[in-house]
Order: C-alpha cells, then structure tokens, then sequence
C-alpha cells in the first residue's frame, strides 16, 4: 500500500465501507442516508485527489497504473475489463435513478416553520415574541401543572408521539413524515416555549404559507384544548424530555 | 363573501402594479440583472482596493512588479465599470417597467440618495479615468503621491455609492419598527431608513466580501495568463500575480465568517421568524450548499498554497505534515456539510426515526458547524504560517522558543473550540449562541499573536533560496479558477438568501408582493437562475480579460525587450 494510487484506492474503499457499514452499527445509530452517503464520499475523493496530486512525484507516481493500464500490450484483459465494467457500472446507477418505484420520492421537508409574530387564540390576539410559558410564573404549583400535562398528552398526543416522545406512537407508521421526534436535539430543544405552544394551537392547517406544501397531519389543538391546557402540556414535553426551552434574548430595548 | 371581498381587493392591489416579462417572466428578468449587476458591482469596488494597495506596496517597497500589476487590474476596470453602469441601467428600467408601484414606494422613500448616488458614480468615474490615464505622467515623487491619492479616492466614493444602495437593499429587509403600511413614505425621513437595521452588518460583509471577490478574479485572471503564457519569464510573472490574488483572497476570506454571522445575529434581533426561515425552515438548505462550496474554496486555496511548496527551496521540510492537514479539512468539510434534516426516502426516513438521523443529526447543528468551520480556518492559516517559512530560517536565539509558543497557541485555540463546540450540546441554545464569540475570538486571537511573534522572528532570517515563480504544474492554475467560479456561485447563491428570506414582501411586512411570482422558488429553479448569472457574469469577464489583452499589450515586459528599449534609450 505504498504506492499513491493503492492508497487511493485503498482510503476510499476504506470510507465507504466506515460510512455505509461501521456508522450504523455504533450504539444508538442507523442506516446513512444515500444522500448522505454521496456527500460524504464526494468529499473524500476530493481529499484523496488533492492527496495524491499536491506533490510531482507522487502524481507522477499516481498516474503510472493508470498509464499503464491503457497502453500496455501486456496488460489488455484489465484494458478490456474496464470496458465492460466501467459502462456496466454507470448503467447501472442510471437504471437505479430512472427507475419507478413504488414509494414516495425523497421529501425537503423544513422542520422549523417561521412563527408569525402575533396569532389569533380563539379570539385572544397573542405576541409570541418575548413571550414565555405563563405556568413558569408560579414555581410551586409547577408539578401539578406537569402532572395535568402528562394527563393531556396521555390523552391526546400518544397515538402518534408516542409513550417515549420520540414521535414513534402506533400511529406513526401511517405517516410520512413521521410525528415530531421530541427526544431529538433538533425540534423542542431548540425551540421557545411560545414556539411549542403555537404549533400545538395551530397544528397542520396552522402551518406559514411560505414553505408550502406542508406534509403534516397535526390536528388544530385549539379546537379541543384550553389555552392553560396546552401551556400544560409544553411544560410536560420538557420536563419529561429533559430539554430546557430556548429562551428570548433580553436586552436594553425590550425582549427579543 | 369575505373571501371575494379579499380577491377584489388583491385584484385591485396588483392592478398596475406589475409588469410582465417574456420567457423568464418578470421575477426571472429582475433576478438576473439585479445579481449580474451586483457581481460587476463587487468587481470594479473590489479590483480598486486590490490596485490600491498593490500600488502602495510598489511605492513603500519600491517594487515595480505591484504598480505593474495594479495598472494592469485598472485598465480591466475602465470596461468593467461600462459593463457595471450598463447592467444598472437595465435593472433601474426593469424594475420601472415591472414592478413600478414597489419602484415608486422606493423612489419616494430614498429619491434623493438616488440623485446622490447618479453623482457619485460620476465623480468615480472621472476619477479612475485621471487614475488610469495620468498613471505614467504621475509615476514619480510627489505626484506619485498624488496619483496614489486619486486610487484611495476613487476607493472612497465607490465606498460610499456601494453604502447608498446597500441602504436601499436592507431597507427593503428590515425597515425601522416605528414605519407601518400606511406610514406616507414620503414622510419617511431619508436617515431613519438608511440606518436601518442590517444596513452596517452588511457593509461590512460586502467590503470584506468585495476584497475577496477582487483577489479571486485577479487570481483567475493571472491563470489564465499563465496557462497562455509563451515563455518562463511570463510564466513567472502571472505565477507570483495568482499568488498574490490567492493570498489576499484566501486572507480575507477567514474574516468573512465573522462578518457574516454580525449579520445573521442581526437578521435574528430583528425578527425571529425571518431568522428561522433563513437558518431553521425551508432556506436552511442554502446553508448546507454553501458549506459545501465553502470547503471547496479552503481545500482548493490550501491546495495551491501545498502545490505552491514545489518551487520554494526548504518547503520539503514541511511537506510530511501537509496530509495531516487536509485529514483536517476534509473532516471539517464532512461534518460542517452534514444536514440536519437530511434528504431520505420513505424507508431511510423509518429507518432513522424521522428526518434527523440519531448518530449523525449531531453534527448537524451549530455546536459542530462551528467548531468544523473554526478548525479549518486554524488549519488553512498554518498552511500560509508554512509557506511563508518555507525558503527561510529564523536565526533569532530565541527561534525554537518562538516556534513552540506559536505551536501552543495553535494548541490552546483548537482546545478552546472544541471545548466550547462540546460543551454547546449540554447548554441551552441562549448560552450555546454566546459560545460561537469565545471560539472565534480564540482563532483571531491566535492568528493576531502567531503572525506578530512570525514577524518578529522573521528578522534578519536565513535564505534557503528564492521561489522559482513560474515553476508551477498547470492544475494549480485550475485551483485559482475553481475559486474564482465559486467565490462568484456563492455570492448568488447567498444574494438569493438575503433577499428570498423576505418570502412575499417586496418590504418587509410594509410592502406586499401580490404578483404571481410572491412564491419563494424551489432549490432547482434557484440554482439553475444563479448558475445563469454566473455563466453571463464569467462570459463577460472573459471578454473584459480578452479586451484588454487587445487594447494594449500585457504589463509583463520580457528583460530581453527591457534591455533593448534601455539599449535605445542610452544610444539616444
């Protein structure tokens, strides 16, 4: 494995069978997404061309195999080889792209819908900047307000969000995308309290015109629960999460 | 009822209101003019400062080669700033023509910095013209100092013209608070909307981003010189022109980060859902796009600067470590690349649990992205502390103290990273936000301390022997043109975030759009548009490049053909 282009060969085999393989098999992971998969490998060809192409020699070096291959009479059947793989190979992956299938294609779906910065709560005008989780001004009745949320989502969100909050309730295999996933690092936990509570009132019909068409079968929780009620159910999600709310930044001209 | 009510009135509001363009339509024609004329713009204010400067190193240093090269930019900005004002008159008749009620609603806001801004683009004109012309009649002693004065005022009014339109731009973004719909624009005062919000985070984003742009075109420019050069000599002097383009393009490059994210922060203060857009919603993929293409330019830039070493007698000493360098980048580029919300089809997606795969959605938020982004511009700035180390050794007695201090420094900065990208996963996003100022604060600190303590131990230093400009292989030169292209790709890519986050508002929440183009463009048709543009922009420099290789002959002047015109001279 001395030679530049053995190693070339060598690291990007290497990468692939890490990225493909090795990562899902780490505690806690899954399978990489194809996309995925394509990024990373196209930047480690990148890597592995600069590598081998920043000094002469090695480059030189490099290129001998390559050379050789195409001109050498001794070396015709890997010639000949090539010519069959290498245009079986990208048939293959053009019949792999063109190909019908039967499920759904691939979904850009925007996890954070821009809030408004003023919505309508059956009737009440409500300021979701600055704007906290009322309950939290009352420290010692906050287990009883998380008692009556984990009631509320017991009732009503479990089906889809299921009995660990990670958005995989028995309902969610009927979806795509699945429920909200409020265990991860990338939905409740980055988000404000008010945030929360704007998507829990408004749900799917509720979503920003910007970014449409919306994938989301959320119901409007005003419709069925109070505006206490969902406050509730906000601190429940993150006291039983463990995530803290993104709070507002305070500065000398007011809350933002 | 209500809702025929609200289709006469939106009827009513776009009546008049919009014109139509064939083909692209009217959003696509607007689009294409306003960012090629932006790209010229960024070109004839950023090639300025870049001859200014290279003109007075000439005059301190007493370099010949800088002034050769600062003329030889300013001769490209004469057809350039036709093709500028060209492309501006196509805008302004465009946007009179297409959407004359939003025009009329910015006229009567900024009407008289628009006249300000006519006479200044005149005084700036006439200005490169007595820069240009009067460059050999003023070429010694004090008027030498004069002339050098014309270029840092020609650099001061197309500051202040790209301020003007800057004020206009964020305007549209972040009007002032206290401005409502019904607010008679005409009783707006003039400053209240200039000072608005994002106006200064963006000018010194574009400055910065102007000086880049302006390296990067010089350093394609001189590729392409060299790739056609005709003998060593030549090939030498667009050697050391692209290095010099390089370097100022690469340099400024790692401040651009810290401007950017000014204004971003201010794009949050002002209103959090036009940051959540841009950063969270449905524009955030922008973001994983220009990672990308940001890594291509820290890998391509450091390429040229490895490929570089070659010609530089004592860089084999620094070679073995270049490997561990680019390991560094290229895991930079993955993790900062690596989506949040990732790309998946309906098994993948149940495979992962939903969009944010359980392993790798890690790396995709801030905490990882800036400790990537951070690590490679440690890693890019040892790649230059390197190459000028290259062909010389310190002899200071205090050289190998000096040199592990400086390592240290590099030590203790990428510990404060990834201490701080490590500890943001356990802090609320409040906190987390606060930790991205210590990690660049420890990069620039280093930066500012290693390049001070390289100076001084640079003193005096020992040559191992002089860079043989022009012994280049010809891949380098593509490595100038890969950054060029994508300097000018990402400055698309990026105007069409700053000015899609505004969604379907001409001004923000103050000026609807209700034309049939008020929906934000999938990422396909953005793409394609902005490759569009910088197809038109590079086709025409091209042609600015070929032009002046017609009107007059390269400043490069052969020593053979200096040798025969002084031969003349002296028999005279």
């Amino acid at each position: 494995m001395k030679h530049p282009f053995w190693q070339a060969v060598g690291i990007l085999a290497l990468a692939f069978v890490v990225i493909e393989w090795g990562i899902p098999l780490l505690p806690g992971s899954a399978l990489v997404p194809a996309s995925v998969v394509l990024q990373y490998m196209v930047t480690v060809l990148a890597g592995v061309l600069i590598y081998v192409s920043d000094d002469e020699a090695r480059w030189r070096r490099f290129r001998e195999p390559i050379q050789a291959a195409l001109v050498q009479p001794r070396l015709k059947p890997v010639r000949l080889g090539g010519l069959v793989v290498v245009p079986l190979v990208v048939g293959w992956i053009a019949y792999g792209q063109v190909r019908s299938a039967v499920q759904a294609p691939p979904n850009l779906r925007s996890i954070h819908p821009a809030p408004p910065a003023e919505i309508t709560f059956r009737g009440k005008s409500m300021t979701l900047s600055g704007l906290d989780n009322p309950l939290r001004q009352h420290a010692d009745s906050l287990p009883v307000y998380i008692a009556a949320g984990k009631r509320i989502y017991y009732q009503n969100c479990l089906p889809c969000h299921g009995d660990r909050l990670d958005g995989l309730g028995h309902f969610a295999p009927g979806f795509n995308p699945l429920p909200a996933n409020f265990q991860d690092n990338g939905t409740i936990a980055q988000l404000t309290e008010s945030f929360v509570f704007w998507r829990v009132a408004k749900g799917g019909p509720g979503l920003p015109r910007e970014g449409t068409p919306w994938n989301s079968a959320m119901p409007k929780w005003e419709d069925f629960l109070t505006e206490r009620e969902i406050w509730e159910v906000v601190l429940f999600l993150y006291d039983q999460t463990g995530w803290k709310p993104r709070t507002w930044e305070r500065t000398a001209g007011g809350t933002r | 009822m209500s809702d025929v009510l609200l289709a006469l009135q939106a009827a009513a509001d776009t009546t008049r209101a919009y014109g139509e363009f064939p083909v692209i339509g009217a959003r696509g024609a607007v689009w294409v003019a306003a960012e090629v004329h932006l790209m010229f713009a960024a070109f004839v204010l950023g090639v300025p400062l870049f001859a200014v400067v290279a003109e007075a190193i000439g005059v301190v240093g007493k370099d010949q080669r800088y002034d050769r090269l600062a003329k030889e930019f300013t001769r490209l900005l004469l057809v350039a700033y036709s093709a500028t004002a060209i492309w501006g008159a196509v805008l302004t008749f465009l946007l009179s023509t297409l959407y004359p009620r939003f025009w009329a609603y910015l006229t009567a806001v900024f009407g008289p910095s628009m006249w300000a801004y006519v006479g200044l683009f005149f005084f700036e004109s006439f200005t490169l013209y007595l820069y240009y012309y009067g460059w050999e009649r003023w070429h010694q002693g004090r008027s030498k100092v004069v002339h050098l004065g014309l270029g840092v005022l020609l650099n001061v009014w197309g500051t202040i013209v790209m301020l003007i339109a800057n004020s206009w731009l964020t305007y549209m973004m972040t009007p002032p608070r206290d401005i409502t719909p019904t607010t008679d624009p005409a009783s707006i005062k003039l400053w209240h909307a200039i000072a608005n919000a994002t106006w200064m985070p963006i000018n010194i984003h574009r400055l910065i981003a102007n000086v880049v742009f302006g390296g990067a075109i010089v350093g394609a420019y001189a590729s392409y010189r060299f790739l056609a050069a005709k003998t060593e000599e030549e090939r030498a002097h667009y050697d050391w022109m692209g290095y010099v383009g390089n370097f100022i393009a690469i340099s400024a490059l790692i401040v651009l980060p810290f401007a950017g994210y000014w204004l971003g922060r201010e794009i949050y203060q002002y209103d959090q859902s036009m940051g959540i857009t841009m950063m969270g919603g449905f524009m955030s993929w922008l973001w994983v796009i220009q990672a990308f293409l940001i890594a291509v330019l820290f890998l391509a830039g450091n390429y040229y600067l490895w490929i570089g070493m070659g010609r530089i007698p004592g860089a084999e000493r620094f070679r073995p470590y270049t490997k561990y360098l680019l390991m560094v980048l290229v895991l930079g580029a993955i993790v900062w690349g690596t989506p949040h919300t990732m790309i998946a089809d309906a098994r993948e997606l149940a495979a992962m649990g939903g969009s944010h795969h359980p392993l790798l959605g890690a790396l995709g938020v801030m905490s990882a992205k800036n400790s990537a982004v951070n690590l490679m511009i440690l890693t890019t700035f040892l790649s230059f502390l390197m190459y000028r180390r290259a062909n010389t050794r310190p002899v200071v007695p205090w050289a190998r103290t000096g040199t592990w201090i400086q390592a240290g420094m590099f030590g203790v900065a990428a510990l404060v990273v990834l201490y701080f990208g490590i500890k943001g996963y356990f802090v609320e996003a409040i906190v987390r936000i606060g930790y991205s100022v210590y990690q660049v604060g420890a990069v620039l600190a280093c930066i500012v301390f290693v390049t001070t303590i390289d100076i001084l131990m640079g003193r005096g230093a020992q040559s191992l022997g002089a860079i043989r400009w022009g012994k280049m292989p010809a891949r380098s030169q593509y490595a100038l043109f890969v950054l060029a292209v994508t300097f000018t790709w990402l400055m698309g890519l990026m105007g069409f975030a700053r000015s899609g986050i505004r969604q379907h508002w001409h001004v923000w929440q103050l000026v609807q759009d209700t034309s049939k183009y008020a929906a934000t463009p999938a990422l396909g048709y953005a793409a394609k548009m902005i490759s569009a543009c910088v197809l038109i922009f590079l086709t025409l420099v091209a042609f600015v490049f070929w032009l002046g290789g017609l009107a007059e002959k390269s400043t490069f002047v052969p020593s053979s053909e200096k040798r025969e015109k002084e031969g003349a001279r002296v028999g005279h």
